[in-house]
């Protein structure tokens, strides 16, 4: 019972390819994503499969074959491609199983981190008055916390490990995720879809988890990247100080701070692991990057 | 009368991913001192971009081309990035839709007055101030020397726009554009603005392009019209001409989709365009209106110029006779022409 | 008329606690100052008013989405309170005036539209579906745009969802907050024959919000004119085009350029400053831009005079008062 057909717009008049397919578009178009997701992505693999790609166990030790240097060396060989280190073991299989250290207490701090400053910066953004209060009273407070020395002060008592630097950090970086998240809910909440789904009756947690999250999803990714890098920084510094994750775990900041007493004459023991920890960091700053500049919604065509 | 601004075959194109958009096709006008020349159309018709090209204010992968754009004989074409940053401000200036976002915030009013004409002119901080009073009084803001010191927050929207035209005054312009100057306003304002641009209009003797999507203003404004479309002026005329006799059929139409108080009935439906404007993507042989046009018939289709059918009425219509004889035919007709 | 109007609004008033400066004390702005409204079923009720008026906190108010500081609101002599915010939103619902803003770009058309017959959980899946598209079709928008997103369509049609949204609960009123301001003329024409087919078809009673007099004098029956928070005036449609009574009303009547070439740009002699709510001026609020203004408009503060007509707050029309 169409009223009006003459005036109607007729199928073939909607134009325009999907959202899906624009954001396919952009983000193969876009050269960061490629050559950070590249990166990345090589990494993941790599972490993914450790024990197929590794050529040896990282803890054995051969403390015939020390300080073997990689393959481009002089004394190189095919053997140990990347070299020994100070103890024996193979630099490519620690190298290989560190990448799963360094991405794991990104992502978990990451995520841990994320998912307490999205919850502060959202309910604060979405319901202002009394909460908006304390969530930036408490931000502020995060804010003037030096997270390195407060870190450091907390493994130092409580005693490093693993599982500690990933709840230290996660506990510790969620202040730029609610500052964000605090403003871009603002924004999206003055909405007028917002509006229209209270208006039809929708709860506040429909609104939230509909309306409103995915709205402030691209800003969300690009925080998690950066806090992703962060934490991999900080572990690697906590690490190097000897607070972070224990020896003989293979963490790149490990790597580097058992290297730093050969500096002078194997500089590659610490050239390798912080080649890898700058490539990674590259990559994931790069994916940020990206997704920010093509998630921008398409709203006005 | 003098011509101010004379602008022949302009166009302007921007590459896409999916070809080369031809915004504006062709477009030739002139505008005299002390007259009004409305460009109206509806969005995407190229309008505003007609007026950042004036200004040579295009997005940087626009790429703007005429055979002649002359301002008082000055052909504007020749001069470059730095003359042309001379002659904006100064011998012609432009008022835009949104004051807000076209004021600095972080400077006062008073600054942002005197920085054009201490600029171009190289007056004295004290001349510059006493200018900026003295228009800030012309445009109807009290207590104009304690605004210098105010910043554009403080002021209400319909304030801001007159701030607005107060420094596109400064340096005394030959030619104003407006680029739908009262359209974030209210119709209390709205009436004030184009007021008080018409005022100073004779006063200072500039010629005023004003770009605009309201019939209503047209008519109340202009004394020369351009209707645009898809890159095009589809009809040009004087005022009185274009609303006593609209000849091009979707100057028409458009006509009839507009509520006119005391004449279309209470609850009656309005005329309507049916279809949606061509995507001017790539070239376009023939009428851009056909496809949506009740008069279309194959000829239409043909490579087209624009006509004088009396003097100071073009149209770019093949059939504009026919359409004419079968709109006298009819008496006045409800809805649109489909 | 004996008739209960379907919306009927009571006193209202809506503070809000505002802060001019980092460290100034809270003042509270009367956003909504004592306004009655009724509606008719059927009828179309135009509020029109410059912006800062109050009229889209009042819209807010009849959504159920900003209560109000005191004053009742009824929808067919039962109170809002007592109605509950999901069978509210089955009767009243919303056009906004912002096409762009008013559909979340991540949802599909067909969710969007869908999205009260969701949370209200009506029917099935493939039932909420028929009904999508039936609102759809009359709405005029084709089948193919159910799985598509707001960033494929245009301006017009984005607005056709956001009737249909409003509409697919088959709701009693429609809350229209400008819904034709952002749209091209050509546009306008269309969205603007669809609310008057739709109105008749379904029977719909609309508020309408918007300062273009040129479409409130098409749509509505009955206007009311607000200023400052208050109604000044209100009358039958046709009453106040034909000789409106408010010197504001008046003003604004004055300020419509109708597209007749040769009459000029109307003074409508207002001044150009409208008056800051959080202090507004003494007497009648209207005074230091009316140019009828005695001494008593600057003194006493006009009480609303209804009369066969409808309504108008001014000394002018107040016999016991000289103005």
């Amino acid at each position: 019972m169409a009223i009006m057909n003459s005036t109607a717009p007729s199928a073939e008049q909607i134009l325009g390819p999907t959202p899906g397919q624009i954001l396919r578009r952009k983000i193969f178009g876009h050269r960061g994503i490629v050559i950070g997701g590249g990166i990345f992505l090589v990494i993941v693999l790599m972490a993914l499969l450790a024990p197929l790609l590794a050529p040896y166990d990282p803890y054995h030790q051969d403390l015939i074959n020390r300080m073997a240097p990689p393959v481009w060396q002089e004394r190189g060989s095919w053997e140990h491609i990347l070299g020994t280190d100070q103890v024996g073991r193979d630099y490519l299989s620690r190298l290989i199983y560190g990448a799963r250290i360094s991405l794991l207490i990104g992502i978990m701090a990451a995520l841990i981190s994320g998912i307490i400053g999205t919850v502060m910066g959202v309910a604060a953004g979405y319901f202002g008055g009394k909460v908006d209060l304390v969530v930036t009273f408490l931000i502020t407070c995060r804010l003037s916390l030096p997270v390195i020395l407060v870190s450091l002060a907390v493994v130092a008592i409580v005693g490093g490990s693993l599982e500690m630097v990933i709840l230290v950090l996660g506990l510790l970086l969620w202040d730029r995720y609610a500052v964000v998240m605090r403003a871009s809910t603002q924004q999206i909440r003055s909405l007028d879809y917002v509006a229209a789904a209270q208006a039809a009756g929708c709860s506040t947690w429909y609104i939230l988890a509909r309306e409103v999250l995915p709205n402030v999803m691209n800003q969300l990714i690009v925080v998690a990247t950066l806090e992703f890098a962060h934490a991999v920084l900080l572990e690697a510094a906590l690490s190097f100080l000897g607070l972070g994750v224990q020896p003989p775990l293979p963490s790149w900041g490990l790597m580097i701070s058992e290297g730093r007493n050969y500096i002078l004459f194997d500089p590659w023991l610490i050239a390798i692991p912080g080649t890898a920890l700058f490539l990674l960091l590259l990559a994931v700053n790069l994916l940020g990057d990206g997704v920010r500049d093509v998630t921008v919604p398409e709203n006005r065509a | 009368m003098t011509t101010t601004l004379s602008v022949e075959n302009l166009r302007v194109s921007i590459p896409l991913a999916a070809g080369v958009l031809h915004a504006v096709r062709g477009i030739s006008f002139e505008v005299a001192r002390g007259e009004t020349l409305c460009l109206v159309g509806e969005s995407g018709c190229g309008k505003s971009l007609t007026s950042l090209a004036l200004m040579n204010l295009l997005p940087s992968r626009a790429k703007r081309e005429a055979d002649r754009i002359a301002l008082n004989g000055t052909d504007l074409l020749k001069l470059g990035e730095r003359g042309m940053a001379k002659v904006r401000g100064s011998s012609m200036a432009m008022i835009f839709q949104e004051p807000m976002t076209s004021l600095n915030p972080a400077y006062t009013i008073g600054n942002q007055l005197e920085e054009g004409i201490r600029l171009h002119k190289g007056v004295s901080a004290k001349e510059a101030r006493e200018r900026a009073v003295y228009l800030l009084e012309k445009v109807g803001i009290t207590a104009a020397s304690s605004r210098l010191g105010q910043y554009p927050h403080q002021l209400s929207g319909g304030l801001r726009q007159r701030v607005m035209i107060a420094m596109a005054l400064m340096c005394g312009p030959e030619l104003l554009i407006c680029d739908e100057p009262t359209t974030a306003l209210d119709v209390t304002i709205q009436a004030q603005i184009l007021h008080l641009i018409k005022d100073l209009q004779r006063e200072f003797d500039m010629a005023v392009i004003l770009i605009t999507h309201d019939l209503g203003v047209v008519a109340r404004v202009a004394d020369r019209v351009a209707v645009m479309y898809a890159g095009e002026i589809i009809e040009s005329g004087d005022v009185g001409e274009i609303f006593s006799r609209p000849t091009h059929p979707y100057t028409q139409s458009l006509m009839n989709c507009i509520p006119v108080p005391g004449k279309t009935a209470h609850g009656e439906r309005l005329g309507t365009i049916p279809g949606i404007v061509p995507s001017m993507i790539g070239e376009m042989t023939g009428c851009a209106f056909a496809n949506r046009c009740g008069y279309a018939r194959d000829i239409c289709l043909e490579p087209l110029v624009t006509r004088e059918l009396v003097p100071n009425h073009a149209v770019r219509c093949v059939r504009a006779e026919e359409v004419a004889a079968i709109n006298a035919g009819e008496t006045l007709r409800a809805g649109s022409p489909a | 008329m004996t008739t209960t109007p379907i919306l009927e609004a009571r006193d209202l008033f809506c503070t809000f606690q505002v802060r001019q400066g980092m460290f100034q004390p809270k003042r509270p702005l009367h956003a909504v100052n004592g306004v009655s409204l009724s509606i008719e079923k059927g009828g179309v009720l135009g509020l029109v008013g410059e912006s800062g008026c109050g009229k889209s906190t009042v819209a807010r108010m009849l959504l159920g989405l900003q209560e109000p500081t005191s004053g009742t609101l009824a929808i067919d002599g039962q109170p809002l309170e007592e109605i509950g915010r999901k069978d509210l939103a089955k009767r009243v619902q919303p056009i906004f005036q912002d096409p762009y803003s008013s559909l979340n770009p991540r949802k599909t058309i067909g969710s969007i539209i869908g999205l009260p017959l969701y949370v209200h959980q009506i029917g099935h899946a493939s039932e909420r579906r028929r009904k999508v598209e039936d609102i759809m079709d009359l709405c005029g928008l084709p089948k193919r745009a159910y799985d598509m997103y707001p960033s494929q369509l245009s301006g017009g049609q984005r607005q056709r969802v956001a009737i249909a949204r409003a509409l697919v609960m088959r709701p009693e009123i429609v809350i229209c907050d400008e819904p034709t301001s952002a749209l091209d003329v050509s546009v306008q024409a269309q969205i603007l024959n669809l609310l008057l087919d739709l109105r008749r078809e379904l029977g719909l009673t609309y508020v309408l919000i918007s300062h273009n007099l040129a479409v409130v004098e098409l749509i509505a029956s009955k206007v009311s004119v607000m200023y400052l928070g208050r109604i000044v005036e209100e009358a039958e449609g046709q009453d106040f085009f034909r000789d409106p009574r408010h010197p504001y009303s008046q003003a604004l009547l004055a300020s419509v350029l109708t597209p007749e070439a040769g009459l000029g740009v109307p003074d409508a002699q207002l001044g150009s400053a409208f008056p800051n709510p959080i202090d507004p001026p003494p007497g009648c609020t209207f005074h230091p831009r009316c140019a009828h203004a005695g001494d008593a408009c600057r003194t006493i503060r006009p009480a609303p005079i209804r009369d066969g007509r409808g309504l108008v707050e001014c000394h002018l029309f107040d016999e016991s008062v000289t103005v």
